[in-house]
């Protein structure tokens, strides 16, 4: 990824920024520029909290190219306690844990190699929270 | 809005097909479609394809192929909604008919998928997916569709022997397309015992990587006798819908709402309903589409398409036959050609044309294609009248 685009979703990657509808209070993550619910085009930025549950996963064999050393590796559609639900890696998992309904905290971790622009990018991935306890 | 027909068919043998670039597989299909409909001449041509520029470096398809034609001069146009993009190129080919803007049409699916790896094509595939939001967390295409197979799974209790069966179905099928890219005898077995690509989806229930093309021709319907001797196939409906970009984003993952919408508007269009539908070829890029685009398009209950396949109502000599070409599973799925591709299906069928896997006095039919995880939806309905 360029190091601008990088930059650019900081605020998301790194803080977990959602923009919150001045319209009707929706949670939105990634951030909109024009909510899908009511049109209005105010948002508030607000952090979300960090835990979700999982609604579905996949572990995917056949990696992506940048995450070729990380295969084979979990993925799940996460629905945060704020609303917004987010495609991200699930990982340390134990044997049982990987499945719907699953809480899960967001870490910060390293997500891909280096790219062409010679970045190494970081991001939230989920964690099951029994681990955590 | 005119009547809409389509008068000429044609489409190229799909697979690794190292000796043919992209150019020629497209003028090959356009060739043998112009010469199907006996026309000589075109007033504009509409060329689906998804990913010209990453597969091998060459975008501006549409002036391409139109030079590559001999007919330089024409209103060429490339289309692009991902998979969906043949299916997008035959609906802008319809609306330019309908509308009066043009009098014969050429239209062309193609993509040339082998001259690269199969993990660039992966990646490539993957640009489908929002590429900042999910393609960034490492989730594959494959991986997006195991996603919804799972919460099918979960919702509904489809088994991954049902998924199977799937793929097994369409295999049997595609043995009897002489241009499908493969001519393989699989059983739901040997499709759950191959390597695991994105759980629960294993390796053959996934789509080729293939290079192809297709190519229609449309004409007004009131013309289409004058113009060519083909029997004439109306185009009875051409509708197009859309979901969310990503698949997180939706409601339900485990139905395609998009789909279902371009199939309500397609049947209010042809005033036609799921039983008047005789066959029908659906976009299985993952064995697990067919079965949500099957109940998307009201052929089946949600959560009841699994038990109809493995009861064989979607094979040929069942209620419904689906994906009688082999689906894209096994006749091939060089993407913007696949839209085409369903098409030229339907069009082989209802002129009676389809050998041994003909289904008996098919007057109906159907197609649906789609892009991505179902963010674009386009829905066809053919008819002999
Ligand atoms: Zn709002």
């Amino acid at each position: 990824m360029s190091t601008a685009r990088g930059y650019r979703e900081y605020p998301q990657r790194y803080r977990y920024e959602a923009a919150v509808c001045d319209g009707c209070g929706k949670w939105h993550f990634p951030p909109r520029l024009i909510c899908d619910a009511c049109k209005s085009e105010t948002f508030t930025p607000r952090a979300m909290r960090r835990t979700g549950t999982i609604l579905t996963h996949t572990v995917v064999h056949a990696a992506a190219s940048a995450f070729a050393d990380q295969a084979p590796y979990a993925v799940a559609i996460v629905e945060m306690d704020d609303g917004p639900r987010v495609t991200m890696q699930v990982v340390d998992w134990r044997t049982g844990e990987l499945k719907s309904g699953q809480r899960v905290k967001l870490e910060f971790r390293r997500i891909s190699e280096a790219g062409p622009a010679g970045t190494i990018t970081y991001g939230y991935k989920a964690v099951p929270m029994s681990l955590l306890a | 809005m005119r009547d809409v027909a389509i008068v000429g068919a044609a489409i190229t043998k799909f697979g690794e097909l190292w000796q043919q670039s992209l150019r020629a597989l497209a003028v090959e299909a356009s060739l043998a479609a112009l010469k199907d409909a006996g026309v000589d001449h075109v007033d504009a041509l509409y060329v689906g394809a998804m990913s010209g520029g990453l597969l091998v470096g060459q975008e501006h398809l549409g002036a391409l192929l139109a030079d590559a034609l001999g007919q330089s001069h024409i209103a060429a146009t490339r289309v692009e909604g991902a998979c969906a993009s043949g299916g997008l190129a035959l609906r802008q080919g319809f609306l330019a008919v309908a509308s009066g803007a043009a009098e014969v049409v050429l239209v062309t699916g193609v993509e040339k998928m082998t001259d690269v790896d199969g993990v660039v094509a992966t990646d490539v595939l993957a640009t489908a997916a929002d590429q900042e939001w999910e393609a960034m967390h490492g989730v594959t295409f494959p991986g997006l569709y195991a996603m919804m197979a799972r919460a099918h799974m979960q919702r509904f209790g489809t088994s991954a022997r049902a998924l199977a069966s799937v793929a097994a179905k369409n295999h049997a099928h595609g043995i009897k397309n002489p241009q499908a890219q493969f001519a393989l005898r699989l059983t739901a077995d040997d499709v759950l015992s191959s390597a695991m690509v994105a759980d629960p989806l294993h390796a053959l229930e996934c789509a080729p990587i293939s290079d192809g093309a297709a190519a229609l021709v449309l004409v007004p319907a009131t013309k289409a006798m004058q113009l060519s001797k083909r029997l004439v196939v109306h185009i009875a409906a051409s509708a197009q819908a859309g979901d969310t970009m990503m698949l997180a984003g939706r409601a339900s993952l485990s139905e395609l709402a998009g789909v279902a919408r371009a199939g309500a508007l397609a049947y209010q269009q042809a005033g036609k309903g799921p039983t008047d539908i005789a066959v029908c070829e659906v976009h299985d890029c993952f064995t697990i589409a067919e079965i949500m685009a099957t109940e998307a398009l009201g052929f089946f209950e949600p959560g009841q398409a699994a038990a109809a396949v493995e009861a064989g109502v979607t094979s040929l000599g069942g209620r419904l036959p689906i994906n009688t070409s082999g689906g894209l599973k096994a006749r091939g799925h060089p993407v913007g050609a696949t839209g085409v591709a369903q098409a030229v299906e339907i069009v082989t069928q209802l002129r009676g044309e389809a050998g041994a896997r003909q289904v008996a006095g098919a007057r109906v039919g159907m197609t649906q294609n789609m892009g991505g995880t179902g963010a674009t939806a386009v829905v066809h309905i053919l008819e002999v009248r």
